[in-house]
């Protein structure tokens, strides 16, 4: 993956900008009376090794922010975006949530990664401050806490739809599991397929797993290709499903393979051998190929504005911000307490599907399911859970 | 017959363990020092391959052809490591050289997550997949050069003027010295040599695997010191049959018994082994000079 590479420059000349940005909203604080503009907070990782998730999720979020700007703001008021580097680490984001708190924001759009976001999120639940995760899949994230809301749908969901999927889209009866027993999220997703694929009488033929270090999956592969399963789950980020799927062939397996959201970027880590995945699907928040104007519309913006297409992060971001404006033009007053029961009983419509927020401030939204196809990520249908 | 490809599948993963015990033995052998860094000399090599394949793909030559740059580069690695990391310490005491070996390790690993990445980069396929063969041709071939090599060097080792010094010299270096060997001629002959096959090694590994990261080393550089110690740490015929041996059980174990518990079946090998027979399968026991 190229973007790899560059990714500390980006990181290094963002935390640069960044820097500039934040005196230089300090100073437009001192000077300006507070109440002439709606101060927002964001969190992302900048730097660190999941730079490249929150560099990409900000961009949206500061996409979002410019276009909202431009037409007028929120009800006549500017939005001042504070954006506060957590590094992908607890403590940091910790410290930063503190610090933007410090600085009087009405609502908290971030953070990105799971593990920071649960911890800031019991922060912002605590002092009374609008949280809206992008990104944080984490089912405990939002489950219980008042203040706290989230885009993005969680690993078991993906894992429910997945199973949804299988049955109905594909009409098989046989599954296999491939897990990484030290992710999270990889459990939480197989968790869910796997309850979901045995009420609707899918028969689980093999559940097989493998560590974080592992590179050889050939003996847990050629076991699933000797149960003769239809269709292979593998829930994991792209760089060990493109190991995965190469040795997966070699070993014999036929079934179908379907996934998660973290297949994405599965082709581009394939480069030359991409026939290997040809015919997976996986679940995804958005499609770059989806024709509906809003989505397009926005690719346009974000090509515009960045020169590359945006991710699915982008699109989480962008969306977060936008429905936070809404939140807060519903609500009718940046209190806490107005956003929050706006945000609660919101009826969205974003890049990332159009939503509302069940019990436990988790989205109700459908899903994208797409297929690689010529090593191609082409939108397969949209699926709404059942 | 599931039987039968479980255990090809832990011969070929055992293969390439057994390359990389041959580094750890010989080097062990002869100056009495675990390398902790050799596994990190495959990930080197394996990203020379990464960066000389565009070179060999616009000459249209075979992509396998990208090991020889690999041999080269690891060689010189292997021989500069050496001079610069452990040579100065060889009369200190030996946690020194083992601590120096873990640092040479970290450097090698993080001079590449500066300036290369810490993501994992794609090899192209290196060996075009034969359908009408019974096993995979990755099989085929990594099995016979590791076979190969195994035999070469043995060869090289008790026929050859160079190899009968280095035994020698692992034998008793004074002795060695008195007799007219230049001790740190074979000292470095010898990381030279280990760090040619770590090289072949990763040849093999990305024709299979076809990724790299800069830590891909780590776990398959103390496998293969498993794979050292099972055999006889200092034995040539006894690091491949350790690799093989451990190739098989790991994969056996992820097959019949459970992917968790593989890693931990590897090591409980490692302390059987030092608990039952130190010196491993072809290990000899080292009398005490008096």
């Amino acid at each position: 993956m190229k973007q790899f590479k560059f990714v500390p420059v980006v990181a290094l000349a963002a935390s640069l900008f960044l820097t500039a940005c934040g005196s230089d909203a300090g100073n437009s604080a001192a000077t300006e009376a507070s109440g002439d503009t709606v101060k927002v907070g964001a969190l992302a990782p900048l730097t660190g090794d999941v730079a490249i998730y929150g560099q990409t999720t900000l961009n949206g979020e500061q996409l979002a922010v410019k276009e909202i700007n431009a037409a007028g703001g929120i009800n006549g008021q500017q939005i001042e975006f504070i954006v506060e580097d957590e590094k992908g680490d607890t403590t940091e984001a910790t410290n930063a949530y503190t610090k933007l708190q410090g600085e009087g924001i009405v609502a908290l759009v971030g953070d990105v990664t799971s593990k920071p976001t649960l911890a800031v999120a019991d922060l912002a639940n605590e002092d009374a401050v609008p949280m809206i995760t992008p990104t944080g899949t984490q089912f405990d994230i939002t489950a219980g806490k008042d203040h706290v809301f989230r885009v993005c749908f969680t690993d078991p969901f993906q894992g429910l739809m997945l199973a949804q999927y299988a049955d109905e889209n594909l009409s098989v009866s046989k599954v296999a599991i491939l897990t990484n027993n030290s992710s999270d999220y990889s459990q939480g997703v197989a968790k869910a397929f796997k309850e979901e694929a045995e009420k609707r009488g899918l028969t689980v033929v093999a559940e097989e797993s493998y560590g974080d270090a592992d590179t050889d999956f050939s003996a847990q592969l050629t076991k699933i290709a000797g149960v003769g399963a239809e269709t292979l789950v593998i829930p994991d980020y792209y760089q060990k499903i493109a190991l995965i799927a190469s040795q997966a062939r070699d070993a014999g397996v036929n079934a179908t393979f379907i996934g998660p959201d973290g297949w994405d970027g599965v082709v581009e880590q394939l480069e030359g051998n991409t026939e290997v995945v040809d015919g997976a699907l996986f679940t995804n928040h958005y499609s770059v190929k989806d024709s509906a104007e809003k989505v397009q519309n926005f690719i346009n913006a974000y090509k515009a504005e960045y020169n590359e297409n945006p991710s699915a992060f982008s699109a989480l971001g962008y969306d977060a911000v936008y429905m936070l404006k809404q939140a807060i033009e519903e609500g009718g007053s940046t209190e806490s307490d107005a956003i929050v029961s706006a945000l609660s009983g919101i009826q969205f419509d974003g890049v990332t599907g159009a939503l509302t927020f069940d019990a436990d401030h988790n989205p109700v939204k459908s899903v994208s399911i797409i297929k690689i196809e010529n090593g191609e990520y082409n939108l397969d249908t949209v699926l709404a859970p059942k | 017959m599931t039987f039968l490809l479980q255990l090809l599948n832990g011969l070929q993963l055992g293969s390439i363990f057994a390359l990389i015990a041959l580094g750890y033995t010989m080097v062990y052998g002869i100056s009495k020092l675990i390398n902790f860094a050799h596994g990190d000399i495959l990930m080197w090599g394996g990203y020379i391959i990464y960066f000389t394949i565009p070179f060999f793909i616009s000459m249209g030559l075979p992509l396998w052809l990208s090991v020889v740059p690999a041999i080269l580069f690891c060689m010189a690695l292997g021989g500069v490591i050496e001079k610069i990391a452990y040579k100065p310490l060889r009369n200190s005491p030996r946690i020194a050289s083992l601590i120096t070996a873990i640092g040479v390790s970290l450097l090698l690993q993080n001079i590449v997550m500066k300036y290369i990445g810490t993501g994992a980069l794609t090899i192209p396929k290196i060996f075009k997949a034969n359908p009408n063969l019974p096993v995979s041709v990755n099989f085929i071939i990594t099995v016979v050069t590791t076979a190969v090599l195994l035999t070469l060097l043995m060869l090289y080792m008790n026929k050859s003027k160079y190899g009968k010094a280095i035994l020698a010299t692992s034998e008793d270096y004074d002795a060695a010295r008195l007799v007219g060997i230049n001790v740190n001629t074979s000292i470095s002959l010898t990381f030279v040599i280990g760090s040619a096959v770590a090289a072949v090694g990763s040849l093999l590994y990305v024709a299979q695997y076809a990724q790299i990261t800069p830590t891909m080393g780590s776990m398959l550089g103390i496998k293969a010191f498993v794979a050292a110690v099972l055999g006889g740490i200092g034995s040539i015929p006894g690091a491949v049959l350790g690799g093989f041996l451990l190739g098989i059980v790991e994969n056996l174990t992820r097959a019949y018994i459970s992917s968790q518990l593989a890693d931990a079946f590897v090591f409980g090998i490692l302390v059987v082994v030092l608990l039952v027979k130190p010196t491993g399968i072809f290990g000899k026991t080292m009398k005490e000079k008096v």
